[in-house]
């Protein structure tokens, strides 16, 4: 019994409560990228350096409030900084609009031509980033940083496994919770989240009802920004942040979106949990696990890990690649809000 | 008076011109009805109308002003609406989401104007939470109808509101019209059911090759041999 128990926490430790947490942070990424796919019509491959921004924003901001002695207590600095880097997101976001991705469209560019821009803009805002803040990891969460400690959970149950509750992890889910909440509430509730998908649903008869497509463009880089700032901050705050994990993190992400069905906020969502799980549950090592559950005559003597950590980029790749082949509209239908 | 008029008319897709200086036009309270053969450039005539393509040579009038250059979106605010015939709803969102879209532009209270859609096509209201593109196509043309009302338009256009559907609800939907009419409403209808649409029609346009070919009342056009042998079995 008491060895389930180990067992069970050692899921919990190093699959569950991870998973989730990345999980939350790949569904914020992708949903993103999807608002961008259902409105404007083409793949963003910008979106990862706009969540680098967004969270180098936050980062300088962290850094100032620092050095004037503000802080938030127990709960990291860049909480506060955080709306500011929102905000310089959401300029950012409006301005590659309006020197970039609007002429393409003004031009009724076709979208692969669109998604090329975007890789284009994407090189531009990584330069940015690194004149600004370099490539150096850095690590700037402060702070109480965990809720659990290991050795505590180990001491307060007597239990052999220790549980670890970062507060990166908590304050990841519960924001994640909160903004998924609101836009969801903001797409179907209000006016303006309906006109989205009435012209995410067919741009023609939006126009036709008078609705003014410049409008719903603007809104759209607005949630673009917010989600996307707020995912690279939560990433940087849980992992540690670092220009080129950004770029990297376009895979998993795409992966996400295109997995859940691009294009549908709630197939993001669910594609971006997919993933972080297949890609931790892929490259954990079992043996812990399975010393505790089976009788030590037929203990694993290996790692019990599928791949190597190295890979686990593979893991989406894979995914998305099945995906694609055996349903390529994703598992819930995408293309509109 | 509102009346909306096309002069002149050239337009097409990508520099090869559909229609070729076509006139049509048409005033508050009255029924015209454009048929002709398939490809003619009916629909086409209608979305030069719209600003949905822009002209080659020709002008729109609306109420003795023009809007040649006006966005499609500014000529909704004006009083125009349009059904095209194809894609005409939201399939995503349900009947009364769409109509909720249809009102969008309006600053008042649209719950009126949707019971007043509801009153018209009373299936609507039992399927008001259904989504759109479930509906059967019968349904769906009632939806569609139902959006542009929703902007409570001067002059409505309407691309083949009775394609798809039984006779039923196609004389249905055409006593719909006339009630529509009633209110004052302008309509302007390309139809394939030209026995039908000549027979409630005021006026009527026929066009052949992206340009009129004829033009005259419902019951002229009705008993004119021509007519009647092109477009009306015999
Ligand atoms: N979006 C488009 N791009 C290019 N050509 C088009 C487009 N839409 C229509 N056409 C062409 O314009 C011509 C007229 O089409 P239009 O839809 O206006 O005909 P119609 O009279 O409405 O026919 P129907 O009775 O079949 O609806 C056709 O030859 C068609 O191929
Ligand atoms: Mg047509």
């Amino acid at each position: 019994m008491i060895d389930f128990l180990n067992s069970i926490i050692v899921l919990l430790n190093f699959i569950i409560i991870p998973g989730i947490s990345y999980g939350s942070q790949l569904a914020l990424g992708a949903l993103g990228v999807t608002f961008v796919y259902a409105i404007l019509r083409f793949a963003n491959f910008a979106h990862g350096e706009i969540m680098s921004f967004g969270a180098m924003i936050t980062i300088l901001f962290t850094w100032f409030f620092q050095s004037q002695n503000i802080g938030l207590g127990i709960l990291p600095t860049a909480l506060l900084a955080l709306p500011i880097g929102i905000i310089a997101t959401i300029i950012l976001c409006i301005i590659s609009d309006k020197f970039v991705f609007q002429y393409y469209r003004y031009q009724k560019s076709v979208p692969v031509v669109l998604a090329m821009v975007s890789i284009g803009v994407m090189f531009v805002i990584n330069a940015i980033i690194r004149i600004i803040i370099g490539t150096e990891t850095i690590k700037f969460s402060d702070g109480q940083k965990f809720i659990m400690k290991a050795k505590k959970f180990k001491v307060m149950t007597g239990l052999n496994e220790g549980l670890a509750l970062k507060s990166s992890q908590v304050i990841t889910i519960f924001i994640t919770i909160l903004l998924l909440t609101f836009t969801f509430w903001f797409l179907q509730k209000t006016k303006t989240g309906k006109s989205m998908r009435a012209f995410s649903d067919n741009e023609d008869l939006a126009l036709l009802s008078g609705i003014n497509p410049d409008r719903v463009v603007f809104t759209t880089w607005i949630i673009v920004g917010v989600l996307a700032c707020v995912a690279g901050t939560l990433y940087g705050l849980d992992k540690s942040y670092k220009p080129i994990i950004y770029l990297n993190l376009v895979l998993p992400i795409f992966a996400s979106a295109i997995v859940g069905g691009i294009g549908s906020p709630f197939g993001a969502v669910v594609g971006g949990y997919v993933i972080a799980f297949s890609e931790i549950m892929v490259t954990y090592a079992y043996k812990k696990f399975f010393v505790y559950l089976l009788p030590s005559s037929i203990e694993p003597t290996g790692l019990v890990q599928l791949l190597s950590t190295d890979y686990k980029f593979a893991v989406s790749f894979s995914i998305l690649v099945i995906v694609l082949l055996i349903r390529p509209s994703g598992i819930f239908k995408g293309k509109v809000l | 008076m509102n009346n909306l008029i096309g002069k002149n008319l050239t337009a097409g897709y990508g520099g090869v011109d559909i229609i070729k200086d076509i006139n049509l036009e048409v005033n508050e309270g009255e029924i015209v009805v454009i048929v002709g053969p398939n490809g003619a450039g009916k629909s086409t005539a209608m979305k030069a109308l719209l600003g949905m393509l822009s002209l080659t040579s020709g002008s729109v009038e609306y109420s003795n002003k023009e809007i040649s250059s006006m966005l499609p979106q500014n000529r909704i605010n004006l009083g125009l609406a349009f059904v095209p015939q194809t894609n005409n709803v939201f399939t995503g969102m349900t009947v009364e989401e769409n109509l909720e879209m249809g009102g969008f532009l309006r600053e008042d209270d649209i719950i009126h104007t949707i019971n007043d859609v509801y009153d018209l096509f009373p299936i609507l209201k039992k399927k008001r939470n259904q989504s759109a593109g479930e509906l059967s196509g019968g349904q769906r043309q009632q939806v569609a109808f139902g959006r542009a009302l929703m902007t409570q338009p001067k002059i409505l256009m309407l691309d083949e509101p009775t394609a798809g559907v039984s006779p039923i609800v196609m004389d249905e939907l055409f006593s719909r019209i006339i009630e529509v009419r009633k209110t004052g409403v302008g309509i302007l209808m390309v139809e394939q059911n030209a026995k039908q649409a000549l027979g409630i029609a005021d006026r009527g346009y026929v066009l052949v090759n992206g340009k009129n070919s004829r033009e005259g009342s419902g019951e002229e056009l009705l008993n004119n041999p021509e007519v009647r042998k092109s477009f009306l079995g015999g």
